[in-house]
């Protein structure tokens, strides 16, 4: 199939219609809303159910009552209608059902505006709703990749019976890039045997998240970290750019990841060894990757559209082995380029430490550009 | 002399809707009333393996265990988008909600108002028994002025604790509503009539003519503080001229269906 | 190789589609390309603009601060844009809608009175391509004959009977040729 030249929150939109969605509920929040508005045109079209819901609760558990019956189902929001789904996430997470999430992330905290940021890091990948569960967390630094992900999200939701976000900024939903869609997939027959449906004469099925009785619920617990294990050790997924020779590393995804790319070549043409790790699953993290580069890099920078929350994860895996550094832009500004590069070369120049916080320096920095 | 010789007749026995096993519901509460009426309902139509359940939260969190029904259980107030969900995948499954009111009239307005606006297909089972019960009687948006709870210590006021909801006569006003009533199952009279209520929603359903809601008035003796008989008679005196039984909405269509 | 365009002006001033026309073409022409509208970091101020990047690899930030060229529909997109431009990059500006001189004297600047030149040709709707057309003829980015194509492809059906008209545009705006660059 050609390329063709779409915007990001259609391009999502089309490639899970034609991934087999056999269901969409939403409610509509900017920067999202084309993708909210172009299943309301096309799944009627074939045929298939599209919800406006009352609000983001309504919609998260519609998701989680269609997800009971095993058929693909999936809803999507920017920040502030995420936050309110994240009790039916919870819910989605505790019953075990497969579905899936697409979060436009826009600028924050509060209503913050409608401009790209990545500030629902934390919310997406460490939890933001009730309990001990994960989301599997898909990061998109383009259009094309935005397509492709949302299709491996519906395959990966079902493969561990689990919740599987696409967390993509507002630019990726507002911009427009080639890329190629999927082809028309038939729709699943096969109903899972867990899925309800009636009995029809049969055993009984119930699908819940209630466990009275503590262990039980640990046992429950269990399984859940065990599928979690598996999947860190089945699903990780990046992309490195320059890294074969790389004596400082940028780690950045999504938005902040290409951006980063562009930083990374042009310190490349001053002869700066730099390359770039883009985590394309946030959760599960990369950490032997990067593990690996804390044993023969110099330093790191980690780039970011908030105020530094992958930042911990990198820490986590560097473990003061090699200086990390940050630089972040925050509230729905995105760094340009060449802000990136100033941080490369100030890598470079030095002096480094392994000492301190990154975010302590970096705020630092920051109030003196901006105040 | 010799005896006729009667045939042994069945009269009574378990729906095949219901799970045989004891239930958690305290001696005297209504929950168990209500659960058999749906049961004997579903079954007396066929559609018992043909049905999806969502059960909310509340003293009925556990209904899934006693019906022998598909179910699913939801978050709190959450149930009738749930029941949306899997009923638009599966248009031709009966799917209803069963929900108490801290659960619909509270904490799940939207999700019900939402519902009922849409006409989605659905039936809703909505037991009001004037306080939450599964947390130990607290004040519930149907708790009735001047009513004691556990929170309401002196009695409801309407000044700082505002009015009971009447949830029948709020949703009728709805034009995606069809069928809403209020029945109640103090008396043997009453739960027959709520059984054919009943009834009458899941033939709305069945038809495809839109929302059906059918409110119980039910007895909750534990914490009310009363006996059986006593809160038989509470509800009778207090709760029914409040809330008055009856037809609050029968669309066109469900009229016809019901002649 | 990489050049990046920002097209800028009121809404209205057809910014977003002569931006999606480019686009359009660069990918016709095999390239890689983003088109991002005003969102970002240059949403601060009062203009509606795209912002397209075209290369031969993979992009890498679709914004941008210092693009090879700018096309400046109205007086606030000079003023917000003419420092921006990259230094030895084009400056086009709509002579009717701007009333002073460019300040930056090491950039080409094409200066062109645009919406006079739609008007003649047909209809002031052409100003986006007469604009357009003045950046094709003064960096080498992309052939006129080749966004001919793109229009004949991507030009939505109900706008076909508009094709000569902005075909006729392109090639005037091309016409205008930019001011030589003094030698600094």
């Amino acid at each position: 199939m050609a390329k063709e030249l779409i915007k990001g929150n259609t391009a999502v939109a089309e490639a899970a219609l034609r991934a087999g969605l056999e269901a969409y509920f939403g409610y509509p929040i900017t920067p999202q809303t084309e993708l909210l508005e172009h299943l309301s045109a096309r799944m009627p079209e074939i045929g298939r159910p599209f919800v406006q819901a009352e609000s983001e609760l309504g919609a998260i558990n519609m998701v989680y009552g269609a997800a009971c019956t095993g058929k693909r189902v999936m809803t999507s929001s920017s920040s502030p209608g995420v936050s309110l789904m994240m009790e039916g996430l919870s819910y989605i997470a505790g019953t075990e059902v497969p579905a899936v999430l697409v979060d436009v992330v826009r600028g924050g905290p509060g209503l913050g505006n409608i401009a790209p940021a990545q500030g629902d890091y934390n919310q997406i990948v460490h939890g933001g709703g009730h309990g001990d569960y994960h989301m599997l967390v898909l990061a998109p630094a383009s259009v094309q990749e935005a397509v492709d992900l949302t299709v491996l999200a519906f395959d990966l939701a079902e493969k561990y019976r689990h919740l599987v976000a696409v967390l993509m900024d507002g630019s990726i939903g507002q911009m427009m890039e080639p890329a190629e869609l999927p082809p028309m997939q038939p729709m699943k027959t096969d109903i899972p045997d867990w899925a309800v449906r009636g009995t029809d004469g049969g055993e009984k099925r119930v699908l819940t998240s209630i466990n009275l009785d503590p262990p039980a619920q640990e046992v429950m617990n269990l399984r859940l970290m065990k599928r979690w294990q598996e999947i860190e050790k089945n699903e990780v997924r990046y992309k490195g750019y320059y890294l074969d020779d790389a004596e400082y590393v940028v780690v950045g995804f999504g938005t902040a990841g290409r951006i980063s790319l562009s930083a990374v070549r042009a310190a490349r043409e001053k002869g700066i060894k730099v390359g770039l790790l883009r985590p394309i699953t946030l959760a599960p993290f990369p950490n032997d990757i990067l593990d690996e580069l804390s044993e023969k890099a110099k330093a790191f920078l980690v780039v970011e559209m908030n105020s530094g929350q992958m930042l911990e994860d990198v820490r986590l895996v560097v473990r003061g082995r090699k200086p990390v550094e940050f630089f972040g832009r925050m509230g729905g500004v995105v760094p340009y380029p060449d802000e990136v590069l100033t941080e490369i070369k100030r890598l470079v120049d030095g002096p480094l430490t392994t000492e301190g916080h990154p975010r302590d320096r970096w705020l630092a920095r920051l109030s003196e550009t901006i105040g | 002399m010799v005896m006729a010789d009667v045939p042994a007749k069945i009269v009574y026995e378990r729906p095949e809707a219901l799970d045989p096993r004891v239930t958690h519901y305290c001696p005297g509460c209504t929950h168990g009333v209500a659960h058999r009426l749906v049961a004997e309902v579903l079954d007396e139509m066929g559609e018992t393996g043909n049905t999806i359940g969502v059960a909310s939260v509340g003293c009925s969190v556990f209904a899934y265990n006693y019906f022998n029904i598909d179910f699913v259980e939801a978050a709190h107030g959450r149930a009738p988008a749930m029941a949306t969900g899997i009923k638009r995948v599966y248009p031709d499954r009966t799917v209803f909600t069963y929900q108490g009111d801290g659960d619909l009239a509270s904490i799940g307005m939207g999700e019900i108002v939402g519902a009922a606006s849409r006409g989605e297909g659905i039936t809703v089972i909505f037991i009001n028994n004037a306080n939450y019960g599964m947390t130990g009687g607290q004040m519930a948006p149907t708790t009735l002025p001047g009513q004691k709870t556990s929170s309401s210590p002196t009695g409801r006021d309407t000044k700082r604790q505002g009015y009971p909801i009447q949830t029948a006569e709020m949703l009728s006003t709805l034009e995606g509503s069809s069928y809403i009533v209020r029945r109640s199952l103090h008396s043997s009279r009453e739960i027959r009539r709520a059984k054919q209520a009943i009834r009458t929603a899941f033939e709305v359903q069945k038809h495809g003519l839109g929302f059906s809601l059918v409110e119980l008035l039910s007895t909750c003796p534990t914490n009310w503080g009363m006996s059986a008989a006593q809160s038989r008679d509470w509800l009778e005196e207090r709760m029914l001229p409040y809330y008055p039984l009856g037809d609050y909405k029968v669309s066109p269509a469900v009229a016809e269906l019901k002649k | 190789m990489q050049q990046e365009v920002i097209i800028a002006g009121f809404g209205g001033q057809g910014v977003l589609f002569a931006g999606q026309l480019l686009s359009y073409t660069a990918l016709d022409e095999g390239k890689e390309v983003t088109w991002i509208p005003s969102y970002g970091p240059e949403m601060r101020g009062g203009t509606a603009n795209c912002t397209v990047v075209i290369s031969d690899e993979e992009i890498g930030s679709p914004f941008v601060k210092n693009p090879t060229a700018v096309i400046a529909m109205n007086l606030p997109s000079l003023e917000k844009f003419e420092d921006m431009v990259e230094e030895g990059g084009v400056l086009v500006v709509n002579a009717s809608m701007v009333n002073r001189g460019v300040e930056r004297d090491d950039i080409k600047v094409v200066s062109i009175p645009a919406n006079e030149i739609a008007q003649e040709i047909g209809s002031e709707r052409a100003v986006n391509m007469v604009m357009l057309g003045a950046l094709l003829g003064n960096l080498d980015l992309l052939s006129l004959d080749a966004l001919d194509k793109a229009l004949d492809t991507h030009l939505p059906e109900r706008h076909k009977k508009f094709l000569p008209m902005n075909k006729e545009a392109l090639r005037r705006g091309a016409e205008y040729k930019a001011e030589a660059v003094e030698p600094a």
